[in-house]
């Protein structure tokens, strides 16, 4: 038996090097890694020409002037656009931008986390009508969506005539924060949702039996058994309400009105507005991906700990 | 046409966005340079284009506002010079800025408002008009033929004007004065059965201040800027929101009785309801804002012939009547007047008596002042 088998074994093993030249392996590794970068090709060149690039452009811009009619002048280097992100105007926005999205996120989590574990404890069936459900919005366009709920706030529409009903008088709702929390709400609700979800569904219900068992009351269990498990997903959720709520220009534009100006629209302003300052919407862009690239960074690593 | 709508702002923006992307550099086009530089100091402006009067040299591409045109004046022009005009629309003077700037723009003629054709003067955008071949110039107003922002005309022909007021639901508000007091006064706009919207532009925002101050618009004391900033702060109490195309539809639904506006743009939806009589167009007695848009051809236009030959067009009395009466804007065109219907001519908010007149101002490029009136007029807004 292994006289018959050993000869092709060896023919197989030792043989082949032996006729091929010496480095070959190297050489099909080369090639193979070489394969995996051309396949990925297009989504580096992808990344690099409109992601990398733009965002450099950006950086690039950040430092340089803008002339006396507006222009950006792509010398004098300098370091002023950013030494107005301490201005008493940019801090109280940024404070304003801040709550606006703390709010939104604390809201969409209070709304979203009894929804996703209803869909998460649903029949197969049942889940997948309601996630399609979910994502229905998403195939209108978010601006009509938003100016729809310019009529829903409007001082006759809907949402204010149950307000009155309710018994308050004169409600205002359209272009206050209010309606820009609402709007937001309603715009990344989505976001909050599927990561929930998706943490909710992966969950072993039969842990919280165990809880509810031993005598854990059933918020107990909630708060020692499915909070903890589905902290990736709040997690998840949260940074994905948060970040876009934060540089939102859409929704404030739209829905805000007195003491709503957020970061988004005075960036936006920068660039088409009569100040045309590039440099210092761009230097306003870059310090807020620096912000955010940190906090995230600090949200994924504490988070990380817990999970 | 200052009547800027939403959603294609938002394109407006995003183009602005993309633009980001490509060169936006301190060097204008050489050419352009000499053609400012061979421009006579006296402002005349007489530059020699090789153009003759009516001649053609290819295809145009027209930039405009939407909704600013007579589509029979362009099926006019394209059957008499047997040339194809193109017609594009851009939403903001900056949106336009940004896109040429960025050398995305092909446009041969461009119709930029006032304070924006000196913008680009000084970036040597534009091209010197060759005023021999422009000979339908002799048909410009008195009164605009020699602008502060292009003293001459030597870059621009005025295309179309209007003022910057305010407009109010009569049924509500009742017989009032005409005056800023309507946005800024505690004892008058604080004492409105409503609230009021006024325009999302630090420029315009500031202006109306400013005049109920008595100040001019165009300061850049900071003082004077400040109080202005203050108004408008104080004003929040009973202003509803800033827009600058959703005025005139929040005065029809009733979410405001009194906003701050340009004329054409209230005047336009007036026009559109059941009962006009109801609203009214107002100039604010201690003075606005006066506006014009101009035709300008760009530096780098393709068409140089067909672009003047086009302006000339324009400026033909009867073609100039043709577009008021699609419009429903003032035109700058004396020669015009008699071909205007009389309901234009005689509507006070559309050609304003001549001491109303007199107190009109354009808004002139403040310079680096333009950051103070951005950040002021954020801050005050909230």
């Amino acid at each position: 038996m292994a006289t018959t088998l050993t000869p092709p074994d060896s023919d197989q093993t030792s043989v082949p090097p032996a006729k091929l030249p010496p480095g070959l392996e190297t050489n099909a590794e080369k090639a193979e890694s070489r394969r995996g970068f051309l396949i990925g090709l297009p989504a580096y060149a992808y990344l690099v020409l409109f992601f990398a690039l733009p965002l450099a452009i950006v950086v690039v811009y950040s430092f340089a002037t803008r002339s006396t009619t507006g222009l950006t002048v792509l010398a004098d280097w300098n370091l002023q656009s950013y030494a107005r992100l301490t201005d008493s105007l940019v801090v109280a926005i940024t404070w304003r931008s801040l709550w606006i999205a703390t709010l939104t996120t604390v809201v969409s989590l209070v709304v979203a986390y009894p929804f996703a574990y209803y869909i998460a404890t649903r029949t197969p069936r049942v889940r997948a009508a309601l996630l399609v459900l979910v994502m229905i919005p998403f195939w209108s366009n978010f601006l009509v969506r938003t100016f729809a709920w310019r009529l829903l706030l409007s001082s006759d529409g809907p949402v204010t005539r149950i307000l009155e009903t309710l018994g308050f008088a004169n409600p205002r709702l359209l272009f206050t924060p209010s309606a820009v929390i609402i709007g937001l709400v309603y715009g990344y609700l989505p976001f909050m949702i599927l990561p929930l979800y998706a943490s909710l569904e992966r969950m072993d219900h039969s842990l919280v039996e165990a809880a509810r068992d031993l005598y854990a009351t059933g918020w107990e269990a909630f708060r020692k058994v499915t909070w903890p498990l589905s902290k990736p997903g709040v997690i998840a959720g949260s940074i994905l309400v948060f970040i876009p709520s934060f540089g939102a220009f859409v929704t404030p534009e739209v829905l805000g009105g007195t003491g709503t100006t957020m970061l988004g629209s005075y960036i936006g302003r920068q660039f088409v507005g009569t100040a045309s300052d590039w440099p210092f919407g761009a230097a306003l862009s870059v310090a807020i991906l620096f912000v955010m690239m940190l906090a995230a960074m600090f949200y994924f690593r504490s988070g990380g700990k817990d999970l | 046409m200052r009547n800027r709508r939403w959603i294609v702002a938002m394109v407006a923006l995003a183009l602005t966005v993309s633009a980001c992307g490509r060169e936006v550099g301190g060097d204008p086009e050489p050419d352009a340079t000499d053609d400012g530089a061979e421009v006579e100091p006296d402002g005349t402006g007489d530059m020699a284009s090789g153009c003759e009067v009516d001649e053609v040299d290819g295809d145009l591409l027209f930039g405009n506002w939407s909704e600013y045109m007579n589509p029979e004046l362009i099926d006019l022009f394209e059957e008499t010079y047997d040339v194809s005009v193109t017609e594009d629309f851009y939403t903001s003077n900056e949106a336009l800025l940004a896109q040429i700037r960025a050398g995305g723009a092909d446009f041969d003629v461009i119709v930029p408002s006032d304070y924006m054709v000196e913008i680009m003067i000084d970036e040597d955008i534009l091209l010197a008009l060759d005023h021999d071949v422009i000979p339908n110039m002799s048909n410009i107003a008195g009164e605009f033929d020699d602008p502060p922002y292009d003293p001459g005309l030597v870059y621009s022909m005025p295309y179309q004007w209007g003022t910057t007021g305010i407009g109010i639901n009569v049924a509500e508000v009742g017989d009032v004065t005409p005056s800023w007091d309507l946005l800024f006064d505690p004892d008058v706009a604080g004492a409105l059965p409503g609230e009021i919207s006024i325009l999302d532009d630090p420029r315009e925002g500031m202006a109306a201040a400013l005049f109920w101050l008595g100040y001019d618009p165009n300061t850049t004391d900071e003082g004077e800027l400040e109080e202005a900033a203050a108004a408008i702060e104080t004003a929040r109490d009973w202003t509803v929101t800033y827009t600058s195309d959703q005025y005139a539809e929040l005065l029809l639904t009733g979410e405001t009785v009194a906003g701050h506006g340009y004329s054409g743009g209230f005047l336009d939806s007036f026009f559109g309801v059941d009962n006009p009589e109801d609203y009214d167009y107002l100039i604010p007695e201690e003075g606005a804002v006066i506006w014009t848009d101009n035709m300008a051809i760009l530096a780098d236009a393709s068409s140089v012939c067909t672009a003047h030959t086009f302006i000339n067009f324009i400026l033909d009395a009867e073609n100039g009547a043709e577009l008021t009466n699609w419009t429903y804007y003032a035109s700058p065109n004396a020669g015009s007047a008699e071909f205007i219907e009389e309901e234009i001519t005689t509507d006070p908010t559309i050609y304003p008596p001549d001491d109303v007149r007199e107190k009109l101002v354009f808004l002139e490029n403040t310079g680096d002042a333009e950051i103070l009136f951005t950040d002021l007029f954020t801050g005050a807004q909230g």
